[in-house]
């Protein structure tokens, strides 16, 4: 049960931050003439074609003691990052990434720009614009951003496994939990564990595609035509 | 002293080159004045029409050139000034109207007044709706308004902040002509207190005509003519103008001969045996002319019609019948194409078919002459 918890408290604490850096991330790809913005997409996208453990592989060495990350976080906490929550929050933040921005960008993109420089028209300066208009109007985005973010992590293992070993209360997930158990031939628990993870997913599944149809469909679209082409 | 100093007037004076992909650059270089009232600014699609009004709101920055209203430069390449959109109080109604799908009329009206206190807020926004004769439509969302009271809302949304000038890019287009007229009714009941400059967008010959009033035709980036509309329509000087007023019929042709007597000339078509009696212009005879005539102004016969005044009766056969609304478009060959528009009754009655011979009369002075 402490796997689940685990798990269940990373994905909100995981999804609460890409929804807090995702949408001005997601505001600016959609919105930026930028000529070198698509390096950046393409960086969103990379985890989604990335195998998790190449990702972890990276984050683990950026982590470690002698990687710039754990040097700062030593710094300010006094302890490394490798192997704790904080450290797996991370990880999953970066790994979920695309699962948050890609759906937001998407809706943010649908708003229709005539309502945009109505807004201007009327006196709205940017934010005014973007927290009137554009986010009531990408509600749909937003909550699929949150659900698949959550449902991500909670099904996240490579990178968990590179970057979070395998610490009871600390990091051990309920994916890294259930593997545990197969491996130790506990088949019973193991099963009762899957169960519960394939239960939470096609909940939270259903919930995206029963709320917003409409821009579930587009989204859909764009996030798994790079799984379909790997 | 003297004269009428009109301190609301808008000026634009504007200079903007866009490169576009495949075809050649479009450049729009006008300079316009709009004085208290509502001025048309018409043309065909792709004058340049939209981009005026979008450089006046600042949604389109000008490579040169000076905007101002009254004393207050919104724009001036010179001097380095670009105020933007939002602190221009420049209201702009656009054709898809871009009401705010997620909010009530009354949520969308009071959008623009912000900087009000919150009792001010709603007094001003039901005070407007009911100018607009929509206050009773102010809980609803625009999906559940019908044409024609969404155009009113989106008016009454972007003059209750008290603009220094009204943009209205074809907003009436798709109603019918008596809610048009009432709209714009109680647009210029608005403005008889406000006396703001209202610059009106349309291509539609009709809406001109219900406007009336002062007219600026544009036509590829350019102004083509001022005035009236009567002035302007009735005697469009530029071909593009000539059928973005209604002329589906251009025919090119050579001077035959003068008859200064009876004010007319006779005029062969090119590349054909057709002759036609059209009005005495400057012109001699072999030159080439140019004329313009309304589908609407020719009377179609199935037998040879005698006893007319009109002075053209020209044979052809028609070479296809279109269905385009509640009108038909006849293709009638006579050695030159003519396009002629029918009621479908009365291609019924006459039973006319592709193919069928027929008589096309036109009055001499249907015969617009137009600049080549």
């Amino acid at each position: 049960m402490d796997a689940l918890l685990l798990s269940l408290r990373l994905a909100l604490c995981v999804s609460a931050i890409l929804l807090a850096g995702g949408l001005p991330l997601a505001y600016w790809l959609a919105y930026s003439n930028w000529r070198g913005k698509f390096l950046l997409e393409a960086v969103v996208a990379l985890p989604l074609v990335l195998p998790p453990t190449v990702l972890g592989f990276y984050v683990l060495l950026a982590m470690g003691s002698r990687g710039p990350l754990g040097k700062l976080w030593q710094t300010f906490f006094g302890h490394g990052l490798a192997f704790t929550f904080e450290g797996l929050v991370f990880a999953s933040v970066l790994y979920s990434l695309p699962f948050a921005v890609q759906p937001l960008i998407v809706s943010f993109e649908s708003v229709d720009r005539k309502l945009l420089d109505a807004a201007a028209v009327l006196g709205a300066g940017r934010r005014k614009t973007f927290w009137r208009v554009i986010l009531p109007l990408s509600i749909p985005g937003v909550v699929t951003a949150l659900v698949l973010s959550f449902a991500h992590t909670m099904g996240e293992f490579g990178v968990v496994l590179m970057v979070g070993g395998n610490l009871a209360g600390v990091t051990r997930t309920v994916s890294i939990d259930i593997y545990d158990r197969v491996q130790s031939l506990e088949y019973a628990d193991a099963n009762r564990m899957a169960l519960v993870l394939l239960a939470i997913s096609f909940s939270v599944l259903s919930v995206v595609y029963g709320v917003n149809r409409q821009v579930g469909r587009q989204i859909n679209r764009r996030l798994w035509t790079p799984w379909a082409a790997k | 002293m003297g004269g009428e100093v009109n301190l609301a007037t808008l000026t634009e004076r504007v200079k903007l080159e866009r490169s576009r992909a495949g075809s050649p650059p479009f450049v729009l270089d006008i300079s316009i004045q709009v004085p208290i009232g509502i001025t048309i600014l018409f043309g065909p699609s792709g004058a340049g029409k939209s981009t005026v009004l979008d450089c006046i709101a600042g949604l389109v920055r000008p490579d040169s050139g000076r905007i101002t209203v009254g004393e207050k430069v919104l724009f001036d390449s010179e001097s380095g000034v670009n105020c933007p959109t939002q602190a221009r109080r420049i209201a702009y109604v656009f054709q898809t109207l871009a009401l705010f799908p997620h909010m009530t009329a009354e949520e969308n009206v009071a959008f623009g007044l912000d900087a009000l206190p919150r009792e001010q807020r709603s007094t001003r926004a039901e005070e407007i709706l009911k100018a607009f004769r929509v206050d009773k439509l102010r809980g609803r969302k625009p999906a559940e308004i019908s044409g024609g009271e969404r155009q009113r809302i989106a008016l009454a949304r972007s003059l209750v902040t008290q603009p220094r000038v009204l943009l209205l890019d074809e907003p009436l287009t798709g109603l019918d002509a008596h809610l048009k007229a009432t709209i714009v009714d109680d647009l210029r009941a608005w403005n008889a207190t406000q006396r703001i400059p209202i610059l009106y967008v349309t291509h539609s010959r009709e809406e001109v005509n219900a406007l009336g009033e002062r007219m600026i035709a544009m036509d590829h980036g350019r102004v083509v003519g001022e005035g009236t509309p009567m002035e302007i329509l009735e005697a469009p000087r530029r071909t593009r103008l000539a059928q973005a007023a209604g002329f589906e019929n251009l025919l090119t042709g050579i001077v035959v001969d003068l008859r200064e007597a009876d004010g007319v000339m006779r005029m062969r078509f090119s590349d054909s045996v057709c002759e036609m009696e059209v009005p005495l212009g400057y012109a001699a005879p072999g030159d080439r002319v140019r004329v313009a005539i309304r589908a609407g102004d020719i009377l179609l016969a199935t037998s040879q019609p005698h006893g007319l005044s009109a002075r053209n009766v020209i044979e052809g056969r028609i070479v296809a019948l279109e269905t385009r609304g509640t009108l038909i478009r006849a293709r009638v060959d006579c050695g030159v194409e003519f396009i002629v528009h029918l009621t479908p009754g009365a291609a019924r009655t006459l039973e006319l078919a592709a193919g069928v011979r027929v008589w096309l009369v036109l009055k001499t002075h249907s015969c617009h002459f137009v600049e080549e």
